[in-house]
C-alpha cells in the first residue's frame, strides 16, 4: 500500500460563486461532527481513471472541511492487474472463464496489502473489485467498512460475482451508480452517482476566442449546426451508429458531426473501430473524425461548449458522465437509453433519450427544428447536474453516508 | 420590530438514497410494492423526489407518475399520479392508500395493461435522512428573511416540503413560525399559498421573499 497525495486543491469557497453560499454553508454543517475523524479511501491506482480523478478532487475538499482523510493505493504486480482486468469486464458482463489460479492471485496480492497497514481508520472506503478483500483484515466491530462499486453488476460473470460476494457481504454497506447495478445482498445498499467538477478544465467557463481557435484548428464552422459525440473508439459508444444517424439529419438540415476521441494509437481494438469509423465518413468533410491527445480537457470542453447537439448513442454505458458534462454545459443532449444515462436524461425534461439510430436521428431533428425546447432542456439538465451530480454532491453524499453509520455503531 | 419568544432555527437536510431489494416490472408489480415497500420509499419517490427534481416545474410529480408515462407509456394513469399534491398529505399512510388507489383502479379497468412489461423495471428506494443544525436563528422578520436567503435548496426543501409531515399540519415551518411566533397569520397564509409544483425552489423562494418584502413595508 502506498499513500497518494491528491494534486488537484479547489477551495470550497470558490464553488461557492457557483453553486451558492447556502450550498457551501451546508456542506461545513454537515462535516462538523465528524471533523477530526478519520477515513481512508482505497483503490487500486493513483493516476488514470474515474476514481482516481475523483479521489483527487475529492480528498482535499474533504480536508479543507477539517476531516482526517487519507488515500492509499493497493500494490499488485502484473499479474493481479491482468487478473483483475478480466475480472472487471466479467463483471461488466464479458465472457470469461476464470480458473482457480486466478483467485489465487488475486487473494495472495490482497493479503500481502493487508500486512501494510493497520486499517484503523473510523471509515474505511474500498473502490472496486480489486481491493475488496482487505475487508479480512477488519477486526469485528472495530470499524466502519464500505464498498463503492463504481461496475455495472447487472449481468455479472457468475463465478466471479460468487467468488466476490463473500467480501462484500461482510462490508457495512454497499454503494452503487444505478439502483439497476446492485445486487441482493443481505448488507445496505446505497446510491452513489458518479460526478464532475465543475472547475476541472474539462468543465470549466472559457473564453469565446479559445473556443473559436480549437473550431479553427479542427476546421469546424461555426456557423453551420454542430452535432458531437466525444467518446473513445469503441464498438460500444456506436461512433458508426452516430454516422448514420448523422447522414439521416443532414437530409434535412445542413451540420457536421464530430466524432472526438482519444487516441487509438496504443489501443488495437480501438485502432480496428477508428478505421471502420473513417471508412463509413466516406471523406464527408463535414465529418470531423479527431484523435485527441490522450488528455485533451480544454479541448473537450471547447467542443463540448460549441455543439448544437450532444450525442452519447452507446450500445452500453457504465454511468457515461460525458452525458452530466454536456447537460453542465446546457447543452442538448440525445442519448441512448442505457446504463446510467436515463439517470442523467429524464426523457423530455433534461434531454432526450432514443433507442435507435432512426430515434436518435429523429429526436436530433426535433432539436434542431425547435431552438427554443432545445435551450429548455440544456437549462434543465444543467440544473439536474448541479443537484445530482457535482464533486460537491458526492461530497455531501459522502459525509452523510459517514453520520448515518456513525448512528449505527 | 416584533421579536419571536421561541426563535426559527434554521436547519439543513441531506439524503442518502437506499437501495430497497424490491423492484417492478409491470404496473400489478408497482401496485404490489405500494403495498409493501416503507414509509421511507413512499416518501423518497414523492417528498423527496419534488425536492431532488425542484427545478422541472412541468410534468414532473413523483416517481411513480413519471415511470408510468417514460416507462410504461400509459399517459392516463401517469396524470392520475401527477395529480396526487403532497401538500395534502400530513401522513405517508394517506398518501400510501391514495396510490394504492389510484393504480389498484388502473388495473382493475385496464387488465391488459396489468401486467405489461415495462421498458425498464422500477426500483423501490428509501431516503435516510441527515439533518443539521445551521447554526443560524432568528427572532424577528428581517432577521427570517436573511436566514431564508441564505438557505441551501435542501434547507428551504426541509422547511418548507417535507415540513408537513413533520408538524402534521396542512403548513409548513415557515408558516407555522410566522403564524405562531410573529403573528403573522396572513402572511403565513399568502407563503403556504405559494405553488410548489409549478415554481422552482428558487422562483418559490423568490416569491416568498417578496412577500415578506411586502409585510416590512407594512410595519
Amino acid at each position: 500500500m502506498s499513500e497518494t497525495l491528491a494534486l488537484s486543491r479547489i477551495p470550497l469557497d470558490e464553488y461557492a460563486e457557483l453553486l451558492g453560499a447556502g450550498e457551501i454553508e451546508e456542506l461545513r454543517a454537515l462535516a462538523k461532527p465528524l471533523r477530526g475523524r478519520s477515513i481512508e479511501m482505497i483503490n487500486s491506482t493513483a493516476v488514470g481513471g474515474g476514481v482516481a480523478e475523483i479521489l483527487n478532487r475529492l480528498v482535499p475538499l474533504a480536508e479543507e472541511l477539517e476531516l482526517n482523510i487519507k488515500w492509499d493505493v493497493m500494490m499488485g504486480g502484473e499479474d493481479f492487474f491482468e487478473v483483475t482486468k478480466s475480472f472487471h469486464n466479467a463483471l461488466h458482463g464479458a465472457p470469461y472463464h476464470a480458473s482457480p489460479k486466478d483467485f489465487e492471485i488475486f487473494l495472495a496480492y490482497n493479503e500481502r496489502n493487508r500486512a501494510t497497514l493497520p486499517f484503523d481508520a473510523e471509515f474505511v472506503v474500498i473502490h472496486d473489485p480489486q481491493p475488496a478483500g482487505l475487508i479480512q483484515t477488519r477486526q469485528p466491530g472495530a470499524n466502519h467498512w464500505v464498498w463503492r462499486c463504481h461496475i455495472d453488476l447487472s449481468r455479472p460473470n457468475r463465478a466471479v460475482w460468487d467468488f466476490l460476494e463473500k467480501f462484500v457481504s461482510r462490508y457495512d454497506g454497499a454503494m452503487f451508480s444505478s439502483p439497476e447495478f446492485s445486487r441482493q445482498l443481505p448488507i445496505p445498499q446505497y446510491l452513489f452517482y458518479p460526478a464532475i467538477d465543475p472547475l476541472s478544465e474539462k468543465n470549466c467557463a472559457l473564453e469565446p476566442q479559445f473556443i473559436s481557435q480549437v473550431l479553427g484548428r479542427y476546421q469546424i464552422d461555426p456557423q453551420r449546426a454542430i452535432l458531437t459525440q466525444i467518446s473513445r473508439f469503441d464498438r460500444l459508444k456506436d461512433p458508426v451508429g452516430v454516422i448514420r444517424a448523422y447522414r439521416i439529419v443532414k437530409r434535412y438540415f445542413d451540420c457536421q458531426l464530430v466524432l472526438a476521441g482519444g487516441s487509438a494509437s496504443d489501443d488495437p481494438e480501438g485502432a480496428v473501430v477508428l478505421k471502420e469509423v473513417l471508412r463509413e465518413a466516406d471523406s464527408d468533410p463535414d465529418i470531423k473524425v479527431l484523435e485527441l491527445p490522450a488528455w485533451a480537457p480544454l479541448e473537450v470542453n471547447a467542443l463540448q461548449r460549441a455543439s448544437t447537439v450532444v450525442v452519447q448513442k452507446s450500445l452500453r454505458e457504465g454511468f457515461g458522465l460525458t452525458v452530466s458534462e454536456a447537460l453542465w454545459k446546457k447543452k442538448p443532449v440525445v442519448a441512448s437509453a442505457v446504463g446510467g444515462i436515463p439517470i442523467q436524461i429524464i426523457h423530455k425534461h433534461t434531454g432526450l433519450l432514443a433507442h435507435s439510430i432512426e430515434g436518435t436521428a429523429y429526436q436530433i431533428r426535433f432539436l434542431l427544428s425547435h431552438p427554443e425546447i432545445a435551450a429548455k432542456l440544456g437549462e434543465q439538465g444543467h440544473q439536474h447536474v448541479k443537484e445530482n451530480f457535482l464533486i460537491t454532491q458526492k461530497l455531501k453524499r459522502y459525509l452523510t453516508l459517514f453520520l448515518t453509520l456513525a448512528k449505527n455503531p | 420590530m416584533k421579536a419571536a419568544e421561541a426563535p426559527f432555527e434554521f436547519v439543513t437536510v441531506s439524503y442518502l438514497t437506499r437501495i430497497g431489494n424490491q423492484s417492478a416490472g409491470a404496473l400489478a408489480e408497482l401496485l404490489t410494492g405500494l403495498e409493501h415497500c416503507s414509509d421511507a420509499s413512499i416518501f423518497h419517490h414523492t417528498f423527496q423526489t419534488l425536492g431532488s427534481h425542484h427545478f422541472l416545474t412541468e410534468g414532473f410529480s413523483n416517481d411513480f407518475a413519471q415511470w408510468a408515462l417514460s416507462d410504461t407509456n400509459r399517459n392516463d394513469l401517469a396524470e392520475q399520479l401527477a395529480a396526487l399534491d403532497i401538500r395534502d398529505y400530513v401522513s405517508i399512510a394517506a398518501l400510501r392508500s391514495d396510490l394504492c388507489r389510484v393504480v389498484g383502479d388502473y388495473c382493475a379497468a385496464y387488465p391488459h395493461f396489468a401486467n405489461q412489461s415495462a421498458l425498464k423495471r422500477f426500483y423501490f428506494c428509501e431516503s435516510v435522512e441527515v439533518t443539521a443544525p445551521l447554526g443560524r436563528n432568528a427572532q424577528t422578520l428581517d432577521e427570517f428573511r436573511e436566514g431564508i436567503e441564505h438557505l441551501s435548496h435542501s434547507g428551504f426543501y426541509f422547511h418548507f416540503i417535507s415540513s408537513r409531515l413533520r408538524l402534521q399540519l396542512q403548513t409548513n415551518d415557515f408558516s407555522h413560525w410566522l403564524a405562531d411566533g410573529l403573528g403573522l397569520k396572513s402572511l403565513a397564509e399568502s407563503v403556504n399559498q405559494i405553488d410548489i409544483y409549478t415554481n422552482t425552489l428558487d422562483s418559490t423562494r423568490a416569491k416568498l421573499l417578496r412577500l415578506i418584502d411586502r409585510e416590512r413595508r407594512k410595519a
